[in-house]
């Protein structure tokens, strides 16, 4: 055979193959389950499944994000608080912000005290105090943010030492509070993941016991086109993909219907991030990705369910 | 032989119930023709349950299209039994077409199913949908047919894709006189043309217009066997 001989069949081919899918049904449903598997009943309980693992995702998400924010703020450094700051210390000769600044340049387990400038003492307190946090009359204390060496902790008798310096200075160490609150993130992550697992069995069952009624209805016309020779593929791709559609809307709506829920949630949580972003970061992405898995869900379910149930037939 | 049994027995459920075939043991060659008869309940729809392999003998050897069909508690590959039934088509009793698809699209689901391009498909069936004198009925549903137009979407189904084995049971039930002598000349073209075909009946009468070879059951037993030289008894 040449190759224009060649060439020329594989025009043929090609153009059998453009008519042949022309001419097939765009949507043919040899089965019937279109009818059997109805589109109301089983999308409206995946969508409310969605909704709540939307939910739950963003609980999870939250709780990741606060903890690494917590994590970071334990890390970005230890507060040292001077309350009346601008007052005589007891050396009589600086002011007692002054004076702590002085004796911590001289501590070994110091690496660097940064004083918190006013405007950021604002910023950080604006969550609870709003604008006003600017203009308060009652005198705010003054910050240090310290580092300590990398091989030194922080000692024991540390406030005492610059209690004597400037009386009433405190000493903030976040690390057990950080420890306590990361301790409950990862709870409150182990619970949303559960929740997330119980969800996904749910919606198995839920999806099982519809393939299951969808055999109960079709299995008769399930009986006949075994006989004509149909593999257990072709039964179990039908129902897989009717019942994958189904969820895949159910999927899309939960989805939608989850979108103004955590925007209110992103609303309300909003005055407590420090940069005055989100405090629950909207992880779009996840939220696209939760039809598919609807999706896939389903149509898994449906193919094992189906291939069990045909294992009776000889 | 396309269908060959040695000493077959065939017991519904794991339970021990009686068999309903013993001990059957018959052969029928590559375009053999074949009538099945005997009284109601002699096991001719069980027998036809095993060719057409909707069940499996509890005992014996079966051989279907060359090849061998293993007892019920033997595990089977599913896909070679799927594609054995491709090349087998049957005429059930009570037709079994279904009922959410048209004419048309019950006589192509053979074709669909084995793959078949969708447009020697619609070729196929709207030649044998003339042939049974039912092209101007292909859109109609089957509550939408008679009894015999039924009966007739039900041959179209088993013949569309050329079987290499036909089964017919009772197939000329729901037929008028005409109808049954055009369905004996499909089968016996189709027999001509190296199609093996057996018709299960109770019509003696179109037995007598139409001779051949004849298995006898009578209470699960072969009890005749034409092809052997042994003839139904009086």
């Amino acid at each position: 055979m040449s190759r224009s001989d060649r060439a020329a069949e594989r025009l043929a081919l090609a153009a059998e193959a453009a008519r042949n899918r022309a001419l097939r049904p765009a949507r043919r449903d040899d089965l019937g389950l279109r009818r059997a598997l109805s589109d109301r009943l089983l999308p409206f309980l995946v969508a409310a499944m969605t909704f709540l693992a939307a939910l739950t995702c963003a609980g999870f998400v939250a709780s990741s994000g606060m903890a690494a924010r917590w994590r970071a703020g334990a890390a970005a450094g230890i507060v040292v608080q001077i309350p009346d700051p601008g007052a005589p210390a007891a050396d009589g000769r600086h002011t007692r912000r002054a004076a702590v600044l002085a004796r911590l340049a001289t501590l070994p387990w110091v690496a660097s005290a940064t004083p918190m400038s006013e405007g950021a003492l604002a910023d950080m307190l604006r969550p609870w105090l709003g604008d006003s946090a600017a203009n308060l009359v009652v005198p705010l204390p003054a910050v240090v943010v310290l580092r300590l060496t990398a091989t030194n902790p922080l000692p024991p008798d540390a406030a005492a030492t610059l209690d004597t310096v400037a009386p009433g200075t405190l000493i903030e160490d976040p690390g057990l509070w950080v420890t306590r609150l990361t301790r409950l993130a990862t709870s409150v992550q182990a619970l949303s993941f559960l929740v997330l697992l119980i969800v996904a069995l749910v919606a198995v069952s839920v999806i099982s016991v519809a393939t299951r009624a969808g055999l109960a209805a079709r299995r008769d016309a399930i009986a006949i086109v075994h006989l004509l020779g149909a593999t257990d593929g072709f039964v179990a791709g039908r129902f897989a993909r009717r019942i994958g559609r189904l969820c895949l809307l159910g999927g899309l709506a939960g989805a939608v219907a989850s979108v103004p829920v955590l925007a209110a949630l992103l609303g309300l949580s909003a005055p407590f991030e420090a940069k005055g972003g989100p405090a629950i970061p909207l992880e779009l992405g996840a939220l696209a990705a939760l039809p598919a898995v609807t999706w896939v869900i389903g149509w898994g379910t449906a193919q094992v369910a189906v291939r069990r149930w045909l294992a009776r037939l000889v | 032989m396309v269908v060959r049994l040695d000493q077959v027995g065939l017991r519904y459920g794991p339970s021990g119930e009686d068999e309903v075939l013993r001990g059957i043991s018959l052969a029928v060659p590559q375009g053999g023709f074949r009538w099945l008869q005997g009284p109601s309940g002699a096991g001719k729809s069980s027998l036809l349950r095993l060719l057409y392999l909707e069940a499996r003998p509890s005992r014996g050897r079966l051989s279907v299209l060359n090849t061998d069909i293993p007892i019920a508690e033997t595990r089977l590959g599913r896909g070679m039994l799927a594609r054995l039934r491709r090349r087998i088509g049957v005429v059930f009793q009570d037709f079994r077409l279904l009922p959410h698809l048209t004419a048309f699209e019950n006589v192509a689901l053979p074709l669909r199913i084995a793959g078949r391009p969708e447009g020697q498909v619609r070729a196929d069936v709207q030649e044998i949908l003339a042939w049974v004198g039912l092209g101007r009925r292909r859109d109609a549903h089957p509550q939408e047919l008679s009894g015999g137009e039924q009966q007739r979407i039900a041959i179209a189904r088993a013949v569309v894709h050329r079987p290499a084995l036909l089964l017919a049971d009772e197939p000329t039930g729901n037929l008028d006189d005409a109808q049954a002598e055009r369905l004996m000349q499909l089968l016996r073209e189709m027999n001509r043309l190296g199609t093996t075909v057996i018709v299960a009946t109770h019509n003696a009468a179109l037995v007598r217009r139409h001779p051949g070879p004849g298995l006898f059951l009578d209470g699960g037993r072969l009890v005749g066997d034409e092809a052997d030289g042994y003839h139904e008894p009086e």
